[in-house]
């Protein structure tokens, strides 16, 4: 009895929260599943056109046009997460040296992440203009004539290539590497200096430093901030919504396509399956991250 | 709380290579410096074009007439959405901070049975895609409006899903606060005064709260002024924030690009303001996403 005196009060306190999200995280993602695998009839004729279940899943994973989506979606996710990783490390490797407005540098690589996607795709937009030729070209394409390296032109992700989604990764990697950077960043300043200064003496070379000191300690912070990567990019909408409009079947991923099932084609059933294997998708990455931390901090303690 | 992480390192190993290394270092730090700005330049530019000014050919030029007209027109047209986006934004941060206040004193002091499983459950609430909730969210938004609550349409209904979703990343972000921020010692002590969890919470754990509250509160602002997947599923044209107007300013048929590029300045400056002038506690939050 004194125990739970002692416990109840601070289950009460936390009980608003845990109804709320209990009911629009749970409950919500349970009704979103129990929509993706219901059965569909004609509006007029009430007749079954589709049994429901995991039909519902088969279909959509052998639709063309989510094949597609799911093709730029890994295009740009990997593209994406190289890219950001790289930008964020070798930024941070520059400025953890030490260097004169080192804090300039910092603000300025970190800026963009305080801009919404909206915005910054309606710049990017602009930039990534697929026009080309002197008469034409606009955006990045113009600037590279203007800098005499017309061999640069492109024509992003309007190209009808396999590949375009890469160049819809650039305005992501403009976003998010500066985060990266700062992530990095408070890893190598957890890393005493004695460390350092102990591999020095032992004549270890910067190269050898970083490889077998720096590198393993800060592994840990390049973890999260793969999951971080890797979730923003499965449910990546805003940016693409943004740059490519919201009918763009070239710059298609899963996340705008169930935004077309949902409203052009009014198929919420198939959207709802479509938003379910984003969320498994995440999930079987997050679940185990987040098992796995509570874990070190559990033996941690 | 990895707050002030990023500050830099003694000077001691600084002074060592003043070597071609670190003029290479320099360069690179400018180089890629510009290569970030360069999205910058060309709206701040554009901006500021009169009407003959803004031909493709001297996009990258500077503005050979001077003219406040896009910034104008991009005010006129958004002016309605930026006050609610600030209400939307306002009002969600403050609400999900407190939420996350109490709860993390919750978590980190006062824990019952089952808490730790509870608070995974709630870190899976920041990494979910919301598209996995939208259709049902809409659905159910919708059934309480019609149903009752009619004022609900618009700006309250983000407000309510921003401070929901805002729940688990403010809760996380006190607990983990709080488990430094107050020692143990003086919640035993307030115990055996006889102050009971909100009486302690009131007295001795609010006031040293402040700097859990700027953290949360900018991350909050932050997040809720940015979103544009929220918006979309759950407003309109006519009751929406100021990324859905922006959305719309950018998408007409005849685009007026200094409007269009002004409309990103003025819908992007309150967080560009917050991140200028509290930029060490918008990293903290930044930190804090990534769940250690």
């Amino acid at each position: 009895m004194r125990r739970l005196r002692n416990w109840a009060p601070g289950l009460l306190l936390v009980s608003p929260s845990i109804i709320l999200v209990g009911i629009f995280v749970y409950g919500l993602i349970g009704q979103n599943i129990a929509t993706s695998l219901a059965q569909t009839k004609d509006r007029i004729t009430g007749r079954v056109t589709n049994p429901g279940g995991l039909a519902n899943y088969t279909n959509l994973l052998t639709d063309d046009r989510y094949q597609h989506a799911l093709w730029n979606l890994l295009v740009l996710t990997v593209v994406f997460m190289t890219g950001t990783m790289l930008f964020g490390l070798l930024w941070a490797v520059l400025l953890e040296r030490g260097v004169t407005g080192e804090g300039v540098f910092r603000s300025i690589y970190l800026f963009p992440m305080a801009i919404s996607f909206v915005a910054a795709g309606v710049a990017w937009r602009w930039l990534l203009s697929p026009a080309q030729g002197v008469d034409q070209a606009v955006g990045l394409n113009q600037l590279f004539l203007k800098l005499g390296m017309p061999w640069l032109q492109s024509k992003w992700w309007s190209d009808s290539g396999s590949f375009n989604m890469a160049a819809m990764a650039i305005p992501a990697i403009w976003q998010l590497s500066g985060y990266i950077m700062a992530l990095f960043l408070a890893g190598f300043r957890g890393i005493s200096d004695d460390q350092r200064e102990a591999a020095r003496v032992d004549g270890a070379s910067e190269w050898q430093l970083y490889r077998y000191v720096l590198f393993p300690q800060v592994s840990p912070v390049a973890l999260s901030a793969l999951i971080i990567l890797g979730h923003m990019s499965m449910k990546m909408f805003d940016l693409i919504y943004s740059i490519a409009g919201a009918n763009s079947y070239t710059a298609e991923v899963p996340a705008t396509f169930m935004w077309i099932q949902l409203f052009p084609q009014s198929n919420p059933t198939g959207a709802a399956a479509n938003a379910t294997i984003i969320l498994a998708i995440v999930a079987v990455v997050v679940v185990p991250y987040l098992i796995y931390t509570n874990r070190t901090e559990k033996a941690g303690r | 709380m990895a707050t002030a992480t990023l500050e830099a390192a003694p000077a001691v190993r600084r002074k060592r290579f003043v070597t071609p290394m670190k003029t290479v270092q320099f360069v690179l730090l400018v180089l890629f410096a510009s290569a970030v700005l360069i999205p910058l330049y060309v709206v701040l530019v554009t901006s500021f074009k009169g009407g003959a000014d803004v031909s493709p050919a001297n996009a990258w030029d500077l503005p050979h007439i001077f003219s406040t007209d896009g910034w104008a027109s991009a005010i006129t047209r958004l002016a309605p959405a930026l006050g609610r986006s600030l209400i939307l934004a306002v009002s969600a941060a403050v609400l999900s901070s407190i939420l996350g206040s109490l709860n993390g004193y919750v978590f980190a002091k006062w824990k019952f049975p089952g808490a730790d499983v509870v608070f995974t459950a709630f870190l899976f609430g920041m990494f979910i895609p919301y598209q996995a909730v939208m259709i049902p969210l809409q659905k159910m938004l919708l059934d309480l409006q019609t149903h009752g609550a009619p004022w609900l349409d618009g700006i309250p209904k983000l407000i309510l899903v921003h401070t929901v979703y805002g729940i688990p990343i403010c809760t996380l972000i006190f607990r983990n606060y709080y488990a430094t921020a107050v020692p143990n010692e003086i919640l035993e002590a307030a115990r055996v005064d006889g102050a009971g969890m909100l009486r302690t919470y009131w007295s001795i754990v609010l006031p040293v709260s402040m700097p859990g509250f700027v953290v949360t509160l900018i991350w909050q602002f932050t997040s809720a002024w940015n979103d544009f997947l929220f918006a979309l599923f759950l407003s309109s044209s006519r009751n929406g924030p100021v990324t859905y107007a922006l959305q719309e300013l950018a998408g007409g048929q005849n685009p007026d690009y200094p409007s269009i590029m002004a409309g990103v300045l003025v819908a992007s400056l309150p967080t560009l303001i917050v991140y200028i002038a509290l930029g060490r506690y918008f990293i903290s939050g930044l930190m804090s996403g990534s769940v250690k």
